[in-house]
């Protein structure tokens, strides 16, 4: 075991935990006052939950060596014979940073169904989908069919915020849309706690995509260094945008660029190098922005724009990355270069197959989930609570005092 | 008595307090309230979507004086809230039947 890797792997375990909460201001700043602690629960909640579920099955769903790429078996059940995983560095501290990972995911998709779910029931749906959905999906990646075929993501393009972006729009078909949406002003009630948790998503997704080297190597420098340049370019991309649509660079824009380049570049993060974290950020920032028309189009209240920020940034990201992947970064095999670096079109057809069957698979099992639920216990708020707020219907609290 | 209520802009609070106390005004009660009159609203972006924001936030302030000192007072009060440009707020002037000072019980211009 090298203690060199060990140690990087478990610091980014802790960084990739702080995001939770960092997303939690993200997003808690995005919606009315009345909302805000449900929000910040719906996030910190998954902390408590799916820990608890991805220790007991996620795991070795994951990782337990089944022997087909399809779903792990039950030899980690309840973290049994971890060890049995050690390697470079102990499966155990593969356990602690795929814990995290878990953690988020289904997180994201609480900026789409903000302000509308009752909280059992949302307690019922990420338990169920972090082992109907995400568990399949990160095997799949990581330690299954679409890594043999040679589809590639580093930090979770695909399994994370493709993955989540589409059960987004999967559980919001299913819920509806906000009451008032449209024609009631519904503006962010507190940015700055926005821009306090783009600065902590940011810091912690160093560890998200760094940590993924699972090693403490050039690799793992490479995509500290792409991690941080796309979110800047992102945030430059999305502001150019903007500054010339609507006149104004906002703060709000700021945070949501950088966050855009920060997804692109997380299936992409250990394998370019040279300008291209920079090319893919700047992209990613003016598509996300350009995407925020698609809700409008479609009447879809993705109230916090999880679509267009996560769905399409993780679209971008992981196909470009079939254009970008450079072969001759840290080992990474000649067969897994892109387009423009001596590859042929393999790979994006691979990251093009990653993509859509991780989508679909996604959007329908999370649909038929959410449609479950909504028939048993009902998913979303009655009207009257609603109105009143999530703080207080939901946990009989209030974020501020007046 | 007249109890003077002014619609002033928040930033101008201090400036207007301070001309009240020059001119011997011994209390005021002061609100942060929201409106909108001739100035109207303005317009926020979050994400490419424009909002009309409608309620502009104001300062009310309220002063009871006698009836001798209101036009002084009003004239203070306009004054030192003045910048000459819209939005600078409303002053209106309204009878008071009864002032009661709670701690001693004495009433009218002897409570103020």
């Amino acid at each position: 075991m090298d203690s060199g890797n060990t140690a990087w792997v478990l610091v980014s375990a802790a960084l990739v935990l702080f995001m939770t909460p960092g997303l939690a201001f993200f997003y808690g700043g995005m919606v009315r006052s009345k909302n805000m602690l449900g929000m910040l629960m719906q996030n910190i909640f998954s902390m408590g939950l799916v820990s608890t579920i991805f220790a007991i099955v996620g795991f070795t769903l994951i990782f337990g060596d089944s022997g087909n790429g399809w779903i792990g078996n039950l030899d980690h059940f309840l973290l049994a014979d971890v060890s049995d995983l050690d390697g470079d560095i102990p499966g155990m501290a593969l356990v602690a940073f795929q814990m995290m990972f878990a953690v988020i995911t289904p997180a994201l998709i609480t900026g789409a169904t903000a302000d509308r779910l009752k909280f059992g029931s949302y307690a019922v749906l990420i338990g169920l989908w972090s082992v109907l959905v995400y568990v399949p999906a990160a095997k799949w990646v990581w330690n299954g069919w679409l890594l043999d075929r040679g589809a590639l993501d580093f930090a979770g393009g695909t399994a994370i915020h493709i993955n989540a972006g589409v059960a987004a729009l999967a559980v919001i078909l299913v819920i509806g849309n906000r009451k008032g949406h449209g024609h009631e002003p519904m503006p962010p009630h507190n940015l700055p706690f926005t821009v306090l948790g783009t600065g902590i998503l940011w810091f912690g997704w160093i560890g998200f995509n760094a940590g993924s080297a699972l090693a403490a190597n050039g690799q793992a420098a490479q995509a500290v260094v792409n991690t941080h340049l796309a979110a800047a370019t992102g945030m430059l991309g999305w502001l150019l945008i903007e500054r010339i649509k609507t006149g104004h660079a906002t703060t709000l824009g700021a945070c949501s660029g950088a966050v855009a380049g920060l997804v692109a570049i997380t299936p992409c993060a250990g394998f370019v190098g040279g300008a291209s974290p920079m090319i893919i950020g700047a992209i990613a920032g003016v598509l996300c922005y350009l995407a925020l028309g698609i809700k409008a189009k479609m009447n879809w209240d993705d109230s916090l724009d999880v679509i267009a920020v996560h769905l399409i940034g993780g679209v971008v990201g992981t196909l470009l990355l079939g254009f970008f992947a450079d072969g001759s970064i840290y080992g990474a095999p000649d067969a897994e270069a892109g387009l423009f670096y001596g590859g042929g079109i393999e790979l994006f057809l691979e990251q093009l197959l990653g993509a859509v069957f991780v989508g679909v698979f996604s959007f329908v099992v999370t649909f038929a989930i959410a449609k479950g639920i909504d028939a048993t216990m009902g998913l979303r708020l009655s009207e009257d609570d609603e109105l009143v707020g999530l703080d207080q219907t939901q946990h009989a609290e209030s974020a501020y005092q007046a | 008595m007249k109890l003077i209520t002014a619609i002033v802009k928040p930033f101008k609070l201090d400036d207007v307090k301070d001309a009240l106390k020059a001119n011997d005004v011994t209390g005021l009660t002061v609100s942060e309230v929201r409106g909108f009159g001739r100035q109207g609203g303005h317009t926020e972006t979050y994400r490419g979507a424009e909002y009309q924001i409608d309620f502009v936030p104001k300062v009310e302030i309220q002063v009871v004086v006698d009836d001798a000192r209101a036009d002084l007072v009003v004239d203070t009060i306009a004054a030192a809230a003045r910048t000459e440009k819209i939005g600078d707020g409303k002053i209106w002037v309204s009878s008071v039947d009864r002032v009661v000072r709670i701690r001693t019980g004495e009433e009218g211009d002897d409570a103020l």
